[in-house]
């Protein structure tokens, strides 16, 4: 799957403003951004329920908007919010979609695996927003599909749903399925993706592995604890230009900036000179949340 | 600690590919059936409602009718069954559909547009089947004899009808908010069932009401069906006519309104 420079406008707002992405078969990739960043309007411009205003789309070869039938006959989707008839039952949803495709999964297999066989006789507007979301996912991935476009799967969901689906997702990208998820859980970014592609108002921000996201070397912190009230003067001056301390409580610092060994002997130097004992010493990366914080600001989104 | 891996390789190898139009048309049409089946509110609507009617008007003697009170009727009973089913039912279920995401549910699969509208047609053709099969057995165990010439007709009168009510229907419920899909479709049933030519014939409403009602597609098909059932006369051009001319217009309109969600 091939975007370049999507644009997508709503009367006078753009939604997507020259995204780039690029997903091979077998990987999958994150699009992480807070509401309103462009997420959903992206996938459904690579679904073909949306026509693009400018920019190059390519899925599995084909524009979306030009053979929707021909490519949704390939790919797998889970709608935000599910969506199925409001009085149904997860395995009649279930095989209505199956029999959309020519060689579908097992449904009663599937709605096992998925722990929807509990709720059978439940019609689907009384299920969970957990259950809900499980059949919702159920329904992208029966048609065995080469591409599957989840759209904030996790949502609503307990931690054993989510694990589950974290599970699934793993299997499909090692039997080969290529899959673009959207969400706004940092961990599920981590935990999940190979690429992670970070918007905000319709841009790309950041983009890599989430490790090289979280790797940038100048974003290291190191915490410890120590006898309150130390003058910190020492310790800024030992320490390279770059490198900020601070008691953030009573007893409790912070150093941030790359740590290394000659930087970590510095400060138990420096506590040592004072007579204090470093505790509790803890080096953090910064999390893929902090990235995300950072590159998309703290205010709240509408 | 290893944990087992919780599906086996190949599990979800792609095999992509679209189904069998057939079983596509088959199941969806089979459980939006089922499903309108199951729906309390709807049953009542489709059923339990004209059933009522037609066993109370036919016994009762509330209206005065032209004696056999069943085969007078009979023909307005079948068109509130028709536009229940049609109209009013296929709103609100098309509506509630809309908003709980199942159109672009369904749309976000390798089902084509023309097979999304054509398995609820055929959903719909299913409950006007069992409607009239069951409604015609009562107003049969009731003494009703219908003219035989005119059943073709009538067959054709309640499809045209079904098209008519059920493009009016499809454009109420995708277009509006399920809840006001709702109010506007029930009250549109009963001011219809009233003034619109299917509890009095035409000819019994005041006359610029009567007017307006054979211009209706309730007085065109419940005027047709009078004529036919009870005479085996040919409708005349005059209800296909309005029959057709509103299933034209709503369709264009609806082309163009309907939004999947």
């Amino acid at each position: 799957m091939h975007v370049r420079g999507l644009v997508k406008r709503y009367g006078r707002t753009t939604a997507v403003d020259g995204l780039d992405l690029a997903l091979s078969a077998g990987s999958v990739l994150a699009l992480l951004g807070p509401n309103g960043a462009g997420k959903t309007t992206t996938v459904e411009v690579c679904e073909g329920f949306l026509t693009a205003d400018a920019g190059e789309v390519r899925v599995l070869g084909v524009d979306p908007a030009g053979a929707p039938d021909a490519l949704r006959a390939r790919i797998g989707v889970m709608p935000q919010g599910g969506g199925a008839y409001p009085g149904v039952h997860a395995a009649e949803m279930l095989r209505v979609v199956a029999a959309c495709s020519a060689h579908p999964l097992d449904v009663g297999w599937l709605i096992g695996v998925l722990g929807l066989e509990s709720c059978a006789r439940t019609p689907f507007k009384r299920l969970s927003g957990g259950q809900q979301q499980r059949l919702a996912l159920a329904c992208a991935i029966v048609g065995r599909p080469e591409l599957v476009f989840l759209d904030e799967p996790t949502a609503g969901m307990d931690p054993q749903g989510r694990r589950l689906v974290w599970d699934l997702i793993d299997a499909m990208r090692r039997d080969g399925v290529a899959v673009l998820l959207t969400t706004h859980l940092m961990e599920e970014a981590e935990a999940l993706a190979d690429e992670v592609v970070i918007v905000d108002h319709g841009k790309v921000v950041a983009q890599g592995s989430p490790a090289a996201l979280t790797a940038c070397s100048t974003h290291q912190e190191l915490r410890f604890r120590a006898k309150p009230g130390m003058d910190l003067a020492g310790l800024t001056a030992a320490l390279p230009a770059e490198y900020r301390a601070a008691e953030t409580k009573a007893g409790r610092y912070l150093v941030q900036g790359r740590i290394d060994p000659g930087i970590l002997s510095t400060i138990t130097a420096w506590c040592a000179g004072q007579g204090a004992l470093a505790d509790d010493v803890q080096v953090a990366r910064r999390s893929l949340e902090d990235v995300f914080l950072e590159l998309t600001g703290r205010e709240l989104r509408p | 600690m290893t944990v087992e891996p919780r599906f086996e390789t190949g599990t979800f190898t792609p095999r992509p590919g679209p189904g069998a139009p057939l079983r596509m048309l088959r199941a969806q049409a089979l459980t939006e059936l089922r499903l309108a089946l199951r729906n309390g509110e709807q049953v009542l609507l489709t059923l339990l409602i004209p059933v009522a009617l037609l066993v109370g008007l036919s016994l009762l003697d509330v209206v005065p009718l032209p004696e056999p009170r069943v085969a007078a009727v009979t023909p307005g009973v079948l068109a509130l069954a028709v536009m229940s089913t049609a109209f009013t039912s296929q709103a609100i279920s098309f509506g509630f559909d809309r908003r709980y995401g199942v159109i672009r549910r369904l749309a976000a699969t390798a089902l084509p547009r023309w097979l999304l509208v054509a398995g609820r047609l055929a959903a719909l053709l299913g409950v006007v089947v069992i409607q009239v099969v069951l409604l015609c057995a009562l107003a049969a165990l009731l003494g009703w004899q219908p003219a035989g010439a005119g059943i073709g007709w009538a067959v054709l009168l309640v499809l045209l009808g079904c098209a008519a009510f059920g493009s009016l229907g499809i454009l109420l419920g995708g277009s509006l908010r399920a809840e006001i899909t709702l109010a506007v479709a029930n009250l549109v049933w009963f001011v219809l069932l009233l003034a619109g030519g299917i509890a009095l014939p035409i000819a019994q409403l005041p006359g610029p009401l009567a007017a307006v009602a054979s211009a209706l597609p309730s007085g065109a098909l419940a005027e047709g069906l009078r004529g036919a059932l009870a005479d085996g006369h040919a409708p005349g051009w005059g209800p296909v006519l309005v029959l057709v001319a509103w299933t034209a217009t709503a369709t264009a309109l609806a082309t163009r309104t309907v939004k999947l969600r």
